[in-house]
C-alpha cells in the first residue's frame, strides 16, 4: 500500500508525554487497533479506534461512527454481564470514535492450530489428540453460550477466537497431561473477540449463517483440520436449547451459502 | 497513616490526581456542607466508599470526567462533581450524588482532587495536607483491599442492576481450569466480572 502508514490516535491517547506512543496491533477495513495503557501503566487494553473518513459527508461519518463504537460497546457488556467471556469494555468515546477494551493475553484459535498442526500432526492428520479436541469442545460451548443469550457474533472466524494464556504459573496442580497441552497453547479459556459486525438476534438463520462462516474459515486456514469441526458442533449441538435446530438449518446454508436467495 | 496517593492516569499525565481514602470519618456533615454552600477551597468529589468496588472502578469515573472535561461536554459544574456523576449507571444528576456522594453518615470517605483541572481555577492548596487538617478521620491506603473492605456489594449490584445469581452459574467446561482453585480465587473472579460490568455501563452512559 503506497498510503502513508501515519496513523493518528484519537485525543488523549496522541498527547501523552510519559505514556509510550501505542504501537498498532492490526487495522480492519474500519477500524485501527493499538495496544496501550489504561487508568493505572500496569492494565493492558486494545484500544479500538475508527477514525474519520473523509470521504464521507461529515455528519453521516459521525453517526455512523457514534453507531458502530455503540453497537460493539452494547454487545460486549451484554455478554460480559450473561457470563460470556469477552474482553471487558474499560471505556468510550464515540465522538472520538475509540473504544478501550480489556487486552487478552494469548493465542487466536489460528496461531494455535498453526502450532498444533504443524508440530504435532504432521502430514497424517491425527486429530483426535485430547487437547484439540477438548478445545474445539470449549468452541462450542462458548458459542452456544453466546448464542443462547440472543447475540450473534457476524464475523467468525479462527482469527476472532482466542485461547487465553493461563496465569498461575506453576501451582503444582495440573496434570502432565494438562502441562503438555499447556505448551502447546491448546488449553487456556476460550475467549471471543472483535464484536464489530456482531448483532442482537435469535434468529436460528442467523445463528446458523454465524457457523456456517467459522466453518468455512475452519476449512480455508486450516484444511487438514476441517474435521475438528464436527467436534465443534456436537458439543454446540449439547449445550442449548436451540442448538439442534440451529444445527439443522445449517445443513440448509451449507447447500445454498451465506446468502439467502435472492431471486424471485 | 497513609498521605493519601498523586495519581498520574495514563495519557492524561497534565492532570494529576490526589486520592485520599479515610476510615471513620466524624466530619462528613461538615464536609457535605462546604460543597453545598459551594466553599471554593473545598473543591473536591467528596465520595462515598459504600457504592466503590475497586481502584479501577473510581480511575474510570475520574478518566470521563476529565476526558470529557477536555472536550467541553461536561453535564455538571465542574471536573469534580463530573467525577460523582460518571459513577452514576444514569443520567440523574441528583441522584448520583445520593448514591455516590458523601452523605451525612459516610463512615468511609474518598476524597479526590484534579489537579490542573481544565477550565479550573488554580488552588494554592496541597490537596494532601488541606484534607489532612479538614477530614476528621483515619487516612488509609487507596487500594483495592481497603475499598474491597468498605464496599456494599448487594447496594452496587442493586444500583447497576446486577444479577447476583446468574454469575456463579454454569460457565461451561471453561470452568474446569479454575475447579482447582479455592474459594478466595473465585470471589476475586467474581468481583472482577463485576468491575468489568461496571466499567461498561460506566462507558454507555449517555449514550
Amino acid at each position: 500500500m503506497a498510503q502513508s502508514t501515519t496513523h493518528t490516535l484519537p485525543p488523549p491517547f496522541n498527547s501523552s508525554s510519559t505514556t509510550p506512543k501505542p504501537p498498532l496491533i492490526t487495522q480492519g477495513a474500519e477500524a485501527l487497533l493499538y495496544k496501550t495503557t489504561y487508568l493505572t501503566p500496569s492494565t493492558p487494553i486494545a484500544l479500538k479506534h475508527r477514525p474519520k473518513k473523509s470521504y464521507r459527508h461529515p455528519t453521516l461519518d459521525t453517526r455512523l461512527t457514534k453507531a458502530r463504537i455503540l453497537a460493539e460497546a452494547r454487545v460486549l457488556v451484554k455478554c460480559k454481564r450473561e457470563g460470556v467471556v469477552v474482553p471487558a469494555v474499560l471505556g468510550a468515546d464515540w465522538e472520538e470514535g475509540w473504544l478501550a477494551c480489556e487486552w487478552i493475553e494469548g493465542k487466536t484459535i489460528r496461531a494455535a492450530l498453526d502450532g498444533y498442526l504443524k508440530r504435532d500432526v504432521g502430514e497424517e492428520a491425527d486429530l483426535r489428540g485430547e487437547g484439540v479436541r477438548g478445545l474445539m469442545g470449549r468452541i462450542g460451548v462458548v458459542l452456544a453460550k453466546l448464542h443462547g443469550i440472543g447475540v450473534v457474533h457476524g464475523d467468525l472466524t479462527t482469527s476472532n477466537l482466542m485461547v487465553r494464556q493461563l496465569e498461575r504459573e506453576g501451582d503444582g496442580l495440573e496434570s502432565l497431561s494438562l502441562g503438555e497441552n499447556r505448551e502447546k497453547g491448546l488449553e487456556g479459556e476460550v475467549v471471543i473477540i472483535d464484536f464489530g459486525l456482531a448483532t442482537q438476534s435469535v434468529q436460528d438463520e442467523d445463528r446458523a449463517v454465524d457457523l456456517y462462516v467459522l466453518e468455512r474459515a475452519f476449512g480455508s486456514t486450516h484444511p487438514q483440520a476441517e474435521g475438528l469441526f464436527e467436534e465443534v458442533l456436537r458439543v454446540y449441538g449439547e449445550s442449548y436449547k436451540g442448538a439442534k435446530v440451529v444445527l439443522r438449518r445449517l445443513e440448509d446454508v451449507r447447500l445454498r451459502g451465506r446468502k439467502k436467495s435472492m431471486i424471485g | 497513616m497513609s498521605a493519601g496517593s498523586e495519581l498520574k492516569l495514563p495519557h492524561l499525565e497534565a492532570y494529576p490526581v490526589h486520592v485520599s481514602l479515610f476510615q471513620d470519618v466524624t466530619n462528613a456533615e461538615f464536609l457535605k456542607r462546604q460543597l453545598l454552600e459551594g466553599n471554593a477551597e473545598y473543591e473536591y468529589a467528596f465520595l462515598d466508599a459504600t457504592t466503590i468496588i475497586s481502584v479501577n472502578h473510581v480511575l474510570a469515573a475520574v478518566f470521563r470526567a476529565i476526558n470529557d472535561s477536555i472536550h467541553n461536554r461536561l453535564k455538571s459544574r465542574n471536573v469534580h462533581s463530573e467525577i460523582v456523576f460518571s459513577l452514576s449507571p444514569n443520567n440523574n444528576i441528583a441522584e448520583s450524588f445520593r448514591r455516590f456522594g458523601v452523605s451525612d453518615t459516610t463512615n468511609t470517605l474518598l476524597a479526590i482532587k484534579v489537579l490542573n483541572a481544565p477550565n479550573s481555577a488554580v488552588t494554592r492548596l496541597d490537596p494532601a495536607s488541606h484534607l489532612g487538617s479538614c477530614v476528621e478521620g483515619n487516612r488509609i491506603e487507596f487500594s483495592d483491599e481497603n475499598l474491597k473492605h468498605s464496599a456494599d456489594l448487594p447496594r452496587i449490584r442493586k444500583i447497576y442492576k446486577l444479577n447476583s445469581s446468574d454469575n456463579s452459574k454454569s460457565k461451561g467446561k471453561s470452568a474446569k481450569s479454575e475447579s482447582t482453585t479455592n474459594g478466595v480465587h473465585n470471589e476475586a473472579h467474581e468481583l472482577k466480572e463485576m468491575e468489568a460490568v461496571i466499567l461498561g455501563i460506566m462507558a454507555l452512559k449517555g449514550s
